[in-house]
């Protein structure tokens, strides 16, 4: 039940839902649990229908960019 | 490489990170006699852990104990028959989240069998679904039986906000959201099991946030690390969470940085206190009564709470052999039950343990086999 998937915002739809596709899967979303304004492009991660947090895209490239410092030969 | 976070998702389940991740883990623990235990307090973790082997992996330097992250798993038996009593009134539509359908009461009845003699029991993914069955059926009590930690109890409060707002009437609501710090702090406190660090949930914590733990992280003396569940983020959480208990570093620290920060959700944190108050006692199943770990529903919404329509009735706790009250508490592991794998199966379940998706049993059974 604490599963939980990122989804990317496609439209705003109402004052409390969104459109959301991750994986050619799209479905209505509720973004009302989100206390900043969100606008199309960005990464939600959604739980039981609900966004309950902004992906922080920002620090989830630093974190890939620190596997990328890790293992450089891997990744070329 | 171009960095988009389709990438980062992506690259989250790389074999060769994996297994670079491993050696490392393994090379910082080369100098430790002993294994550290160290327990996954969420249920999801338990099945990411099995899923891809990492359990194994990272034997025997680190042995895992499963904590008891699993809200259906959590549910008292008495709560499970006031679900049961609710659900098997005729002129109620009960809803619930699809884990709770299969779980079995002492005499074997479950919501499914339920539902298979004719009563109207519905599975959502969403509890707003609750106030749209509500409104399309006036003539109905529709009764959402509500259920999960705190990463679940933001959007019942929305529910039940908008069932005020929209004058819905014929809505109640049965509050089992529990609370996660209060559990750890009674598990670590009257449990007994070692252990010396805690991989702690990822996304409670991206609703309540990770400071949410700092009080019993230094008051148990421990390193908790704040995990996501792909393979890679979980051996991320491993690697600091080993380094910090190396050097005897205490307090809550985040390794994924993505979902959570150490405030959380505050919107949804606001929402949260809003409609809901901090039950001072709340049963748990295994655990018995553990104080300030539930929530029940304000009294200025006492109209939509059912708890104020049901009366919870008397159960005496029979396990029918079933461990999983013992298992949820990291005492024993599902191959130490004499059912597991032989009468319990995903199939033919005895207990909650076996039958939700982040209930440990159901893990071993998945990814180890029936004997394992």
């Amino acid at each position: 039940m604490c599963l939980a998937y990122p989804y990317q915002i496609v439209e705003i739809t109402g004052p409390f839902t969104a459109k959301a596709t991750v994986e050619g899967v799209t479905k209505e979303i509720y973004i009302s649990l989100i206390g900043e304004p969100l606008k199309p492009g960005d990464w939600v991660l959604v739980h039981v229908g609900f966004a309950i947090q902004k992906i922080d895209e920002k620090s989830a490239l630093e974190t890939l960019k620190s596997y990328h410092e890790f293992f450089p030969e891997e990744h070329p | 490489m171009n960095f988009s976070l389709k990438n980062i998702l992506n690259l989250t389940k790389d074999p060769h990170l994996v297994k670079k991740l491993i050696n490392q883990i393994k090379g910082i623990l080369s100098g430790v006699e002993r294994s550290l235990k160290i327990m996954e307090f969420c249920g999801g973790h338990t099945h990411s852990l099995l899923k891809f082997g990492l359990d194994e992996a990272l034997k025997p330097e680190i042995e895992f104990l499963h904590g008891p992250g699993c809200p259906v798993c959590v549910l008292s038996l008495e709560r499970l028959n006031l679900a049961l009593k609710i659900a098997d009134e005729k002129e109620v539509i009960f809803t619930t989240y699809g884990d709770l359908m299969r779980v079995p009461n002492s005499e074997g009845i479950s919501l499914l069998s339920l539902r298979a003699k004719g009563r109207d029991i519905r599975m959502i993914s969403n509890a707003m679904e609750s106030l749209n069955i509500a409104k399309e059926n006036p003539e109905k009590l529709v009764i959402f039986f509500a259920i999960g930690f705190e990463t679940t109890t933001p959007q019942t409060a929305f529910l039940i906000e908008r069932a005020r707002a929209e004058k819905i009437n014929n809505l109640k609501v049965i509050s089992n959201h529990m609370l996660t710090p209060a559990v750890l702090d009674f598990l670590l406190s009257k449990n007994g099991v070692y252990m010396d660090g805690i991989i702690g949930p990822g996304h409670v914590s991206a609703v309540i946030g990770a400071r949410a733990y700092e009080e019993v992280a230094h008051k148990f003396n421990l390193p908790m690390v704040i995990s996501g569940f792909e393979p890679i983020d979980i051996l991320l959480a491993v690697k600091l969470l080993v380094e910090k208990i190396l050097k005897k570093e205490r307090g809550v620290f985040i390794a994924y940085e993505r979902a959570v920060t150490y405030q959380g959700n505050l919107k949804a944190k606001e929402l949260i206190n809003k409609v809901f108050k901090v039950r001072e006692s709340f049963s748990w199943r295994g655990l018995g009564e553990v104080p300030f770990s539930g929530f029940s529903i304000k009294e200025e919404y006492e109209n939509w709470d059912g708890e104020k329509f049901f009366e919870i009735p008397k159960t005496e706790e029979y396990s029918r052999g079933c461990l999983c009250g013992i298992i949820l508490q990291g005492k024993a592991k599902p191959k130490d039950c004499k059912l597991f794998g032989k009468i319990c199966t995903p199939g033919t379940p005895i207990g909650p343990c076996m039958v939700s998706s982040e209930g440990a049993c159901l893990a071993y059974f998945k990814y180890k086999g029936p004997l394992s």
